[in-house]
Parts: structure tokens; C-alpha cells; sequence
């Protein structure tokens, strides 16, 4: 009997990785091409842009908030890369025209998402306006900004260096995939090893009793969702650089993809609870399920359904075994 | 083992015969017996973890599964869930109301039977009338249609129980009923309870409160580790044996604190105002001054609303905004703007509610307690698990925290247990003052010893400690000196020697709640 409830546990705590691999059998069985060489690392590409996002999205989730302005930083930061690369910046009054470098207009985008990130956190903590609000609010600032950026159409022609952080390979991995992983390691420490990466969980645990340990709650939550923002523009990199593009679309909807990723990962919407790695584990079940299901050619809106219904099942699970216990 | 009068067998309404329930290979229960008679307070009482809870939860049809026989009225009876023991007559009121706050007080006596109209509208004339006529037997005058936030909780209790009656209920269950409400409002609730009984309602009384037993009760059931340990009338018991059957030892007079050496004044405050946060040019706090010295407990002594916690959140920082006064370490004056200045101050605060203030319940105990000192954790700017598990081992040990290790979740944890790590998260900032707000509020007697006996010690080691409580014998035992709070202002200040209960008691009494006595909360 002892035996038996030790393996449920283990069943329990690896369910997710176990429904990945199930759906790996799976798809390897009846999709054919899907258990191929090219497939494995196209997977990881697609979901390198996911996991940026939804490391960000763990980190905030951890304090009992959520972030849905992710996708839109993602197009604004690309489109500033992109843009400023391009063509610079160009002030007529003064007669004054400043040219960036690829590093220079790099940092540019990662400073304007970084900071659309830490605006959201101060509107949080300053203004005490709810998260799903105020990141909802700058899901429209920073599209419509990216609008205006980019006149409405995409910001093309960046050259080979540019695409080379979206298309290249290091060491026989793609770059984007050395830029995830780089990421995780990076958010897993600090979760793990650092009084920050405590203070996120105990803030979402139960924030009065953070406050009244002495933590700074204000600061933790702005740092969270600056986090959040900067880990967006590196997907809004990834992404121009895949495409060799900024598109005034890109990143539409990708905060949902993101929410799933940290839900089925097991994170607890109402803070204090989850895991980094659950997250990179949700958003590899979301890229396989994608991947699988284009190769049996089901067609797109039926993906969508499916890919809604996984999210139930996982969810469900979750909450079953909890009751349990 | 006490022996029941045979003669009220007529009078049983409820029986519980051989109850057993287990928990994972625990027994929670072991063949528990339990009788509820008709008019009668059956009180029943036991440390935590007596199965008290688990009893309640078999008779309300919140467990389905256990062995023995539930028997209502003569008959064997089941519950398939909560809803059917409420058809059945058994109401549970729970320590923490299950009222919706932004409904009115009729919307939530009637929530889900609300009386339709001809047109398919909730009738609300209807429900207001039947609502008042309820609060009228419970004799609340209050309008049905406020909503229920901005009631006392004294009052919302009373709604559930008219809650209870608007469902037939024959038995009343009360879990610890005076643990959140006044003195004054424990007054008004044994004046209804007591006429329940003459409308032929049986109460099922679930206390910690010795002392109450004898004022309400006419029967006590007493449980130990699942076990039952006795029954009797009450006339036949008195509070030492009531005590000796809960823990199962002889227990000497309450405890006796050991005198630390006192020595120069450490901590002081003086004028500490708390605004009203709606009230213009009201106080929460008004105007308090006092002094402690390094060894030395001041009790503070207040009744609900005097102030006493918002006095201690007050010093702690927690209301820069809205309030004023001076701080004092070692006669130096100093600025406290958030709970982080008081701690690098070396003040230390223990909330009175574990579970919403005090601990993130699902951390370990190891960085439950490391959590509010965390750095001293750190290894090369990241934090070590061993450096972690030593800090916290070593309080495990110094405040005998019952845990199978230092990474159980600290949710597990029985409150005694959980109330010891909070302590622990504290003593690990090394603090020289430590504020206490009800440190043994809702923790079992064994507990609450060992508490008293840790506060002993700490004034020993020289800590100045500031501790709130509602229970005058524990003040009185543990504290040097006593400061008496009503509505906000000191009212008084006693030397041990000088304090007497009824002088602490005259003190805490709002002048307000003189003139409007008794019948009307």
C-alpha cells in the first residue's frame, strides 16, 4: 500500500512531464515527420519565443499577478530593434540624426520594453490598480504605440546580422534556443538561490505577511514587472530576427499562450505556488501539441479548440490532485 | 469515566455511537460516543487536535465515511452531504461566519430560498418581514436590509444563527462562538443561547474557555487524541478536573513566570495617535505613552475595538501616513515608517492572526522562519539551503517545535506549532523588543504553556516585550506591568501587585457600553 502511494506521489509530481512524453509517443506514432531531427529543433525554436514570455509570466504569476501586455512589449521592442537599426532616429527641429548600431538598437528595445514593464508595476503598486487592469491598459498603449512606430506596415529589409539571431546556429543549436536556455538558467537560480527569487514567493504566498517580515513589497512587484517586460522584448528580438521583420501584428495574443504555458505547468494563478521548470514543461506541451497537430494537417481552428480543451484537462488534473491530498 | 444521568435519556435528541474515523492510518476518532439532549448546552471540549472538528464534520455530513451509527430521534440516520444534516434539523455556526458581506442581512438568512413573487421576482417585502421576525426572537434590532460588512461580528453571528433557525434547526452547533467578539457581546450571545434552550433547541457548544463552560453549559463531553475521556453534568465537575481531563495530568496552578532582572528602560513611546481612517478628528489611538524595560512584559489589556492591536501595528510602522508620536530606543528617538525600520530597529511584531498575517502557509518551516532575516542566510550573495536548515534546525530545537523536519509545510503544522515559528521568524532578526498581540490566542493549554514559559525565558535574556491579550488570568500571570486601553485611550496602569481583575476589567469597559446594556448589542 505504502509502494503504491509512493508511485502515485512520483505520478503526481511528474505528470507533466509524463503527459509530454505521452504526446511525444503519440505524435511520433501517427504523425509522420514528426520524430525527426528538423522537427526537434523547429519545435524548440517556436517555443524559445514562448518560454522567454512565460518565464516573466511565472515570475509574475509567483506574486499573484498576471501580465497580459507581454505580446504587445514583444511587437513594440521588436519594432524599436528594427526601426531605430534601420533608420534611425530622425529629429528635424534640431537638424539632428542619430544612427544606431545592431548592439545599440538592441539595448534601445530592451530598454523601452523593460521600462513598459517597470510603468506597469508602478501603476500596480503606486496607483493600487489591479494587474489584470492595468497590463490589460498597456496591452492597447504599447500596441497602439507600435502602430505609430511603424506606420501600420512591417519594418523589413534589416539585413544578415540582424537575422542572424533568429536564423543562426551555435555549437549545432539555434541561437534563440542558447538565448532561452541562457534565460531559464539565469530566472532559475535566481528563484531558487536568491532572497529576490524567496521574496516573489512569499509576496504571492500571503503579501501581508511578507510586508509585515519586512519584505518590500512595492519594490519586488515593480522588479517582477519590469522583469516581465524586458523577458518580452528578448521574444520581441527573437522574433524580428526570425522573420528579418517587424510587423505592427507581431505577438498578437502570445500573452495567452504564455498563461497557459505557466498554467499547465502547474503555477497557481493565485500566487505563491509553481515553478520555472513547470513553465518550460507548458510550453513544450503547447509547441509539441502545435507541431503535432499541423503535421496530421488539423486544421487551424480546430487547433484552437484543442489546444483550449489541453488546457482544461491539465488544470483539471491539477486540481483533482490536490483536492486529494 | 463519568456516568450519565439515565433518567434525560428521554430528552436525547442526537446520539453518536462508537464513532471511529481515520485519516491516512490516523485515527482522528476512536469510538467516540456523544449525546445532545433537547434545551441543553452540551459543550464539548478538548486541546486541538482532540477531534473536536472531525466529530463536528461526521454530524454535519461533511465526512460520509466513518464507522458507527449517527441516531437522530431514535433512528439511524446517514448524511450524504452537509445540505441533508440541515434538512434533518443540524445547523453548524464555524469559528469563521460564512456570510456574504455585500449582501444584506435578510438576502443572506434566505440566500438560496429566497420567497418568489407571482411575477418570478425575489419578494422582497416577504423575506424583510420573516427576516425581522427572526431577529426579534434573537433579540437583534437591527434592519434587515443593511448589509452585513457593516455589522459587528457579534451581530453577523447572530444572523447565522437566525440563519440556522430559518431552516428548523433543532441542533445548533457552535465551534468556539466567543473567540472573535467582545466581552460585552459574549454576554448578549449567552442571554440567546440561554433562550434557545427554553424554545427547545439543542446547542452544541465547542470551546477552549474553561470559564465559559460554567456560566452556558449543562453537560461536558471531554476528548483526548480521538479518544472519549468523559461525559458529565456540569454540577459534577469543576474546572480542575475539566483541565485534568483534557490534558491527562494533574496540572499545578496556572503558570508562574520567573522574575528576570530588570534593568534600564529600552524601549518607550509617547503620544502614539492612530487617525480614524473614516472618521474625521477621531482616534483609533489616542494619545498612549508607555516605557519597558530590558526583561520586562508589559501587559496590554483592552477589549475588542479599544485599540490594542492597531497600538501595536502603529509603532511597528504599518500606518506612517496616518499617525503620530515618539519612539524611543535607549532614550534616543528614532523613525519608524514601515515594518522594514523596525526591524533593522530590532522591533519585533507577532500578529494576533497566524494565518492571514503571520506565515505564508505554504513554506516550509525552514523559511518560514529565515524569512524576515534572510540574509543571514546568504553565501557569496546566494542563499545557502545549509546555512537555512541550521538556523532553523536551531529553533526547532530551542522552541521544541513539534515537526517531522524543518522543509514540512508549515500549513501542516498544528497552531501551537505554527504560532512557535513565528516566534522563531522573529528571534532569528534579534530583536530587543518584541511586540505580542493575543500570542496564545486559539492554541491548546499544552501550547499555551509552552508559549508562557518561552516568553519567561526570553525576558531572561534580557528582551523587553509588549504583549497584547484578552484573557485576564494570562495577563495577569505573565505580565510586570499592565496598561489598560478603552476606545483607543489608557485608562489605566497597574503594577502587578495593584492589579485585580475587577479593577483591570472597570478600567477596559467603554463608558458607551455601560449606558447601552444588555437586550440591544
Amino acid at each position: 500500500m505504502l509502494e503504491l502511494k509512493v508511485q502515485k506521489e512520483i505520478l503526481v509530481r511528474f505528470q507533466s512531464l509524463l503527459a509530454l512524453l505521452l504526446m511525444v509517443v503519440i505524435f511520433s506514432v501517427c504523425a509522420e515527420g514528426f520524430f525527426s531531427k528538423d522537427n526537434f529543433w523547429l519545435v524548440l525554436r517556436q517555443v524559445s519565443v514562448n518560454t522567454c514570455l512565460s518565464v516573466g509570466m511565472t515570475l509574475v504569476i509567483l506574486t499573484g499577478g498576471i501580465d497580459l501586455s507581454v505580446g504587445s512589449i514583444l511587437a513594440l521592442s521588436g519594432a524599436i530593434m528594427a526601426g531605430l537599426f534601420k533608420n534611425g532616429l530622425e529629429f528635424p527641429v534640431f537638424n539632428l540624426f542619430i544612427g544606431f548600431t545592431l548592439p545599440g538598437a538592441v539595448m534601445a528595445g530592451l530598454t523601452v520594453g523593460s521600462f513598459l514593464g517597470f510603468f506597469n508595476g508602478l501603476m500596480i503598486t503606486r496607483f493600487k490598480i489591479p494587474p489584470f487592469v492595468a497590463t490589460l491598459a498597456m496591452l492597447t498603449i504599447a500596441r497602439g504605440l507600435t502602430e505609430l512606430w511603424t506606420g501600420g506596415a512591417a519594418i523589413t529589409g534589416l539585413g544578415k546580422t540582424f537575422g542572424y539571431l533568429g536564423t543562426g546556429w551555435f555549437l549545432g543549436v539555434p541561437i534563440q534556443v542558447w538565448t532561452c536556455a541562457a534565460i531559464v538558467a539565469i530566472v532559475l537560480v535566481v528563484l531558487k538561490k536568491t532572497r529576490f527569487g524567496r521574496y516573489v514567493y512569499a509576496v504571492g504566498g500571503n503579501e501581508r505577511a511578507a510586508k509585515l517580515s519586512g519584505l518590500n513589497v512595492n519594490r519586488i512587484k515593480l522588479l517582477v514587472y519590469t522583469i516581465a517586460g524586458a523577458l518580452a522584448a528578448v521574444g520581441g528580438l527573437i522574433v524580428t530576427s526570425k522573420l528579418n521583420s517587424a510587423t505592427p501584428t507581431a505577438g498578437d495574443g502570445y500573452e495567452l499562450d504564455s498563461i497557459a504555458a505557466v498554467v499547465i505547468g502547474g503555477t497557481s494563478l493565485s500566487g505563491g505556488k509553481g515553478s520555472v521548470l513547470g513553465t518550460i514543461l507548458g510550453a513544450l506541451i503547447i509547441g509539441v501539441l502545435n507541431s503535432g497537430l499541423i503535421i496530421l494537417r488539423v486544421p487551424p481552428f480546430w487547433q484552437k479548440v484543442i489546444k483550449g480543451f489541453v488546457i482544461l484537462l491539465a488544470v483539471a488534473i491539477d486540481k483533482l490532485n490536490t483536492k486529494e491530498q | 469515566m463519568y456516568i450519565m444521568d439515565q433518567s434525560k435519556t428521554n430528552n436525547i435528541v442526537l446520539q453518536a455511537k462508537s464513532i471511529s474515523k481515520t485519516f491516512g492510518g490516523i485515527k482522528a476518532l476512536d469510538g467516540v460516543n456523544l449525546e445532545v439532549y433537547k434545551g441543553q448546552v452540551n459543550a464539548i471540549v478538548g486541546e486541538n487536535g482532540a477531534g473536536k472538528s472531525t466529530l463536528m464534520k461526521v454530524l454535519t455530513g461533511i465526512h460520509q465515511q466513518y464507522d458507527g451509527q449517527i441516531i437522530l430521534d431514535g433512528h439511524i440516520i446517514t448524511f450524504a452531504n452537509p445540505k441533508e444534516a440541515q434538512k434533518n434539523g443540524i445547523a453548524i455556526i464555524h469559528q469563521e461566519l460564512n456570510l456574504i458581506p455585500y449582501l444584506s442581512v435578510a438576502e443572506n438568512v434566505f440566500l438560496g430560498r429566497e420567497f418568489i413573487s407571482r411575477l418570478g421576482l425575489i419578494d422582497y417585502k416577504r423575506m424583510y418581514g420573516e427576516t425581522r421576525k427572526l431577529l426579534e426572537r434573537l433579540d437583534l434590532h437591527i434592519n434587515p436590509r443593511i448589509k452585513v460588512s457593516s455589522l459587528r461580528i457579534g451581530q453577523q453571528q447572530i444572523v447565522e444563527i437566525a440563519h440556522a433557525l430559518s431552516l428548523d434547526t433543532r441542533i445548533v452547533i457552535m465551534d468556539e462562538p466567543t473567540s472573535a467578539i467582545s466581552e460585552h457581546e459574549i454576554k448578549v450571545l449567552f442571554d440567546l443561547i440561554r433562550s434557545l434552550k427554553t424554545q427547545g433547541v439543542a446547542i452544541v457548544y465547542i470551546t477552549h474557555k474553561l470559564d465559559e463552560l460554567f456560566q452556558i453549559a449543562d453537560s461536558v463531553t471531554v476528548l483526548r487524541d480521538g479518544k472519549l475521556v468523559g461525559s458529565s453534568s456540569i454540577e459534577d465537575v469543576t474546572h480542575d478536573d475539566i483541565v485534568r481531563m483534557m490534558v491527562g495530568r494533574d496540572i499545578k496552578d496556572f503558570f508562574v513566570k520567573a522574575d528576570a532582572a530588570k534593568s534600564e528602560e529600552v524601549f518607550s513611546v509617547r503620544d502614539m495617535c492612530l487617525a480614524h481612517p473614516r472618521r474625521h478628528g477621531d482616534y483609533v489611538v489616542d494619545h498612549v505613552s508607555f516605557t519597558v524595560k530590558a526583561g520586562e512584559v508589559l501587559g496590554l489589556f483592552g477589549l475588542m475595538g479599544a485599540g490594542r492591536t492597531e497600538l501595536l501595528e502603529t509603532i511597528f510602522g504599518l500606518h506612517p501616513k496616518i499617525s503620530s508620536g515618539y519612539i524611543f530606543l535607549n532614550g534616543r528617538q528614532v523613525k519608524v515608517n514601515s515594518p522594514t525600520d523596525a526591524i533593522n530597529l530590532g522591533i519585533g511584531f507577532i500578529t494576533e492572526d497566524r494565518k492571514l498575517e503571520g506565515l505564508v502557509l505554504q513554506m516550509s518551516v525552514a523559511s518560514s522562519i529565515s524569512l524576515a532575516s534572510l540574509e543571514q542566510t546568504e553565501r557569496f550573495g546566494l542563499l545557502s539551503a545549509t546555512l537555512e536548515t541550521q538556523l532553523a534546525q536551531n529553533y526547532v530545537e530551542r522552541l521544541r517545535i513539534k515537526t517531522p523536519s524543518v522543509k514540512q509545510i508549515v500549513e501542516n503544522l498544528s497552531g501551537g506549532n505554527q504560532q512557535k515559528v513565528i516566534i522563531a521568524k522573529w528571534l532569528a532578526t534579534n530583536p530587543r523588543i518584541l511586540l505580542l498581540d493575543e500570542p496564545t490566542r486559539g492554541i491548546d493549554v499544552n501550547a499555551k504553556n509552552e508559549i508562557y514559559r518561552l516568553v519567561s525565558e526570553l525576558t531572561q535574556a534580557g528582551l523587553a516585550i509588549v504583549m497584547v491579550s484578552s484573557e485576564l488570568p494570562e495577563i495577569m500571570a505573565i505580565a510586570d506591568r499592565i496598561i489598560v486601553l478603552s476606545e483607543g485611550k489608557q485608562t489605566a496602569e497597574f503594577t502587578l501587585s495593584q492589579a485585580t481583575e475587577e479593577l483591570i476589567m472597570k478600567a477596559a469597559i467603554p463608558k458607551s457600553f455601560v449606558l447601552q446594556h444588555s437586550s440591544t448589542l
